[in-house]
């Protein structure tokens, strides 16, 4: 080894103690002088996990409500509402949670708050109830008809629309707009209640749209094929959709 | 010990009459979870697309509950709405719940198809976010969600790069990566995350993954799942029925 | 809150669907400025080691230039990165708990590697015989500085002489790769991104190595032609023609691999290639087609056909060389802007194009990134002072 080093010309020998002592530096600086938090990633990870868990909430979760309050939690439950948490509506609860007598949570009284959800949107599922606030009793808050927390259309939907106004809309441009929902479906009474469980009826039969559209049909201007021939084994419905403009 | 654990100390010593007072905040969290263990859980999330009414307010309470910045362009969670147009042509748009944009500007015949599709961080099985990050500041945890810890993280954005979902983004105030953790805080203390809690469908389903007989457990077993960007090999653990093949 | 107003701004410039946290445009121009700076210490270097490996004799006025050079600019290497942080003042945790499976992690121990082990050895050992002998006419602080870099050697033997040729050739042979490496290294930080069909791609790490090549040659022969005559020498045309001949060849490697690349992509047409062809015709029309393909390759590539088929006179040549050299950097500043920004311009949703807005006066706008782009060559000229690429014989005999 001495050998070594004396055979090596002395500028590399400088070289090499150079970084000989860069490297030693680095190895006790690492090794003795960075404390362990600081170069343990197991130490981190633990510590920023339980600064994470310690995190505030805000919203406290329906558990907390239905500890002091017992009447609205009574009557939503058995009403379309069944399935909203309460800070859906009365927002971030928690403050009031910790300070029930000095921190209130909010009540959204206005029609907006309401049209989140309920203002008609055709990307919204079918089924789901929808009104136009230009035309619903405008201006009138929403809460002076429906209990918000068993929230019942005052009476009985009368048309399908309540619910299905994509369709009611699409069908009022249609050829068959004169058409009402009730000649080609059957809704059980049910159904307004259980919507997703009774479901209404739809045309089963061929002959229930050749009462119109087949060649041999005495009704005039409609568009009328034969019957025998077109379409084979299919449902009208399951190629046309009755719905749109022209039947496509 | 840090100058503000310290000084957190003091307050409790002060309040509590020392009795709780020689616990730091992270202690202090810790003993709230005592019953809480990392290794018996495994979270994931179901979305169900056809239950999603675009109401936002997943959105507004993530926003509450997590402070991400209130501006219209931060988010941890968004929905998104799609139009396909019987021309087969698709629009998207994120719904803002302050603007008025759900208005429709389409007339209906010319709609093929529209639904609205929650986002998220997917907690990706396979996260490139983590894989990428520098200094090993963005991990996954034991029950499987990852966390960005904000001590370390140096604000170099890979992560963000990375990230195939664009779920993550820079917080303006502290300067670090931020994006969904499952409402960690919340899980530890058994309760759901915010945006499951106020979702009024019931569109977003949150279990654990080693439990069978859970709601996340029934939604896969129900329905048909897809996952975001499959072929991208990141595992996501939120899981969606009923998604359309527009959606990315 | 004049971030929000900001955002406003920019998202009415959005064309089609991004996701709402892409509006913030993650990497700006400071990552631009990056891989452009070390794409130039890696093409110099590659041109020094043409001399000492490959013995081309005629580059040999140019070696100790381009070795300056290189560690001019791999000095400020870092600064961009480092001034891009969101939180600067944490960039040690990077040496504290580097995870291995980041790319950028490596970073730190690349750049380590490439700056000590390489260049700084190789310079110390081609100057050291130079040093000792400077210090021993020079006074003063210089003669100090110049000790100290010399390492207080005093051997100026033959032997000794020759010991440090030869480690020049070994250290170069292992610098090879190294350079590779270092700029291979930085084309992978984006091609492994397999989030970004802009980035993801094998050919990344090779494109961005041959286009450092071309940059660095194009950067070196610049500064041979504006810095030999300012220090009273002549020009010497065998090897600025060499210079720009190599430069002519690696210019047709890169843009034949760039070819291929965008061949590849159109064939195979996946699915982000409608997204991708929107970019490319619009956003970066004028930054990919116009300034990188057309100015910064096609057309140099143009005039040094035309120099190598006719027979031009001397200070032709020199204009013409020096019109490639500029037009040629301007093209690599390009290659990496669309790299790097294009990269973020469209959303990973694949249905939308975003805008990026340079800032003129903050942390990471124009200002600081012309700041750091002008830095490498005030340090360059200290460096010359220092330790002048040619000897006075050398200037006066030519
Ligand atoms: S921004 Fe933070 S979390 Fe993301 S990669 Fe960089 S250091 Fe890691
Ligand atoms: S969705 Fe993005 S941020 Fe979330 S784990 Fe996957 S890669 Fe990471």
């Amino acid at each position: 080894m001495k050998d070594f080093f004396k055979k090596l010309p002395e500028q590399a020998v400088r070289v090499v103690v150079v970084f000989l002592v860069l490297a030693v530096v680095v190895f006790v600086i690492r090794q003795f002088i960075i404390p362990p938090e600081m170069k343990e990633p197991a130490l981190q990870r633990a510590s920023s996990e339980e600064r994470e868990a310690a995190k505030e909430i805000h919203y406290a979760g329906a558990q907390s409500c239905v500890q002091c309050h017992d009447k609205e939690p009574e009557i939503k439950k058995s009403g379309y509402h069944r399935d909203l948490a309460c800070e859906s509506c009365h927002g971030a609860a928690q403050k009031h949670v910790d300070n029930p007598t000095d921190v209130k949570p909010t009540s959204p009284k206005k029609r907006d708050y309401c049209a989140y959800c309920h203002k008609y949107n055709f990307s919204r599922p079918t089924g789901f109830p929808q009104i136009n606030p230009d035309m619903h009793n405008p201006r009138k808050p929403c809460i002076s008809c429906h209990n918000p927390h068993n929230p019942k259309p005052p009476t009985t939907p009368r048309s399908c629309n309540a619910c299905h106004a994509q369709i009611e809309r699409a069908k009022a441009a249609s050829y068959h707009a004169l058409i009402t929902c009730t000649v080609c479906h059957t809704a059980p009474e049910k159904h307004k209640i259980s919507p997703r469980t009774v479901i209404p009826t739809k045309p089963d039969k061929r002959e229930f749209c050749g009462k119109c559209h087949d060649k041999a049909s005495p009704r005039k201007g409609v568009p009328t094929v034969d019957m025998a021939t077109h379409g084979e084994k299919y449902v009208c419905w399951q190629c046309h959709y009755p719905h749109t403009l022209g039947g496509i | 010990m840090e100058r503000r654990d310290f000084l957190k100390h003091l307050c409790w010593v002060i309040t509590s009459g020392g009795i709780l007072g020689g616990l730091s905040a992270d202690a202090w969290a810790k003993m709230l979870n005592k019953d809480y263990d990392t290794t018996k859980h495994y979270y994931g999330m179901g979305i169900d697309i056809d239950k999603c009414i675009g109401c936002g307010r997943c959105m507004q309470a993530c926003k509450t509950e997590n402070d991400v910045p209130a501006v219209p362009f931060y988010f941890r969670t968004w929905v998104e709405r799609y139009v396909i147009r019987t021309d087969r042509t698709v629009s998207v748009n994120t719904i803002n719940m302050e603007s008025d944009e759900l208005g429709d500007v389409l007339a209906e015949k010319d709609v093929l198809r529209s639904f609205f599709v929650p986002k998220l961080c997917n907690q990706c099985d396979h996260p490139p976010c983590v894989q990428v990050c520098p200094v090993g500041a963005t991990f996954k945890t034991d029950d499987g969600v990852i966390l960005v810890d904000s001590k370390r993280c140096i604000g170099c954005r890979y992560c963000i790069q990375a990230c195939p979902y664009g779920a993550r983004y820079l917080h303006p105030k502290t300067r670090v990566a931020d994006k969904c953790t499952f409402c960690y805080h919340r899980l530890v203390r058994g309760l759901l995350p915010v945006c499951v809690e106020v979702c009024p469908k019931q569109a977003r389903i949150f279990g654990d993954m080693k439990s069978i007989a859970s709601p996340l457990g029934r939604f896969t077993r129900m329905n048909k799942i897809h996952v975001l960007k499959p072929s991208l090999n990141t595992d996501p653990k939120v899981y969606y029925a009923n998604l359309d093949g527009e959606v990315n | 809150m004049e971030t929000a107003q900001n955002f406003m701004e920019l998202s009415k410039q959005v064309v089609g669907f991004i996701y709402p946290n892409e509006i913030d445009i993650q990497w700006s121009i400071l990552i631009v400025v990056y891989p452009y700076i070390t794409g130039l210490v890696a093409g110099a270097f590659i041109l020094a080691s043409l001399v000492k490996v490959f013995n081309v004799k005629e580059l040999q006025p140019t070696y100790r230039l381009a070795m300056l050079t290189a560690l001019a600019f791999m000095l400020i290497a870092p600064l961009p990165l480092q001034l891009h942080l969101g939180r600067p003042e944490r960039s040690y945790e990077m040496f504290m708990t580097p995870n291995l499976t980041s790319a950028m992690a490596m970073f730190g121990f690349v750049y380590l590697w490439y700056l000590m082990l390489v260049l700084l050895l190789e310079i110390y050992f081609e100057y050291r015989r130079d040093m000792i002998v400077w210090s021993s006419e020079s006074t003063g602080l210089k003669k100090w500085v110049l000790k100290i870099l010399s390492l207080f050697s005093t051997d100026i033997s033959e032997k000794a002489v020759a010991f440090d040729k030869k480690t020049v050739k070994i250290i170069t042979i292992i610098g090879i790769p190294s350079a590779f490496l270092l700029h291979g290294y930085v084309g992978f930080i984006f091609g492994s991104i397999k989030a970004n069909p802009w980035w993801s791609s094998v050919m990344m790490p090779v494109v961005f190595l041959f286009s450092a090549i071309v940059s660095g040659i194009a950067m070196v022969m610049l500064l041979y032609m504006i810095i030999k005559p300012l220090l009273g020498g002549k020009i010497d045309m065998k090897c600025l023609d060499k210079v720009a001949s190599f430069l002519f060849y690696a210019v047709i490697v890169d843009f034949s691999i760039e070819v291929l690349d965008f061949i590849h992509r159109l064939y195979e047409s996946e699915e982000s290639i409608k997204i991708l062809s929107q970019l490319v015709t619009t956003k970066l029309f004028i930054s990919l087609v116009v300034l990188q393909i057309l100015m910064g390759m096609l057309l140099p590539l143009a005039v040094m056909a035309v120099i190598k088929v006719f027979k031009l006179q001397e200070e032709v040549r020199k204009l013409l060389y020096f019109v490639c050299g500029l037009l040629i950097q301007l093209g690599i500043f390009s290659t990496r802007w669309n790299v790097v920004i294009g990269g973020q311009l469209f959303s990973k949703s694949f249905r939308g194009l975003t805008t990026y807005k340079m800032e003129l006066m903050g942390m990471e706008g124009f200002l600081v990134a012309l700041a750091l782009l002008i830095l490498p060559f005030v340090i360059l000229s200290i460096l010359i002072k220092l330790l002048p690429p040619w000897k006075k014989e050398e200037l006066a005999g030519s």
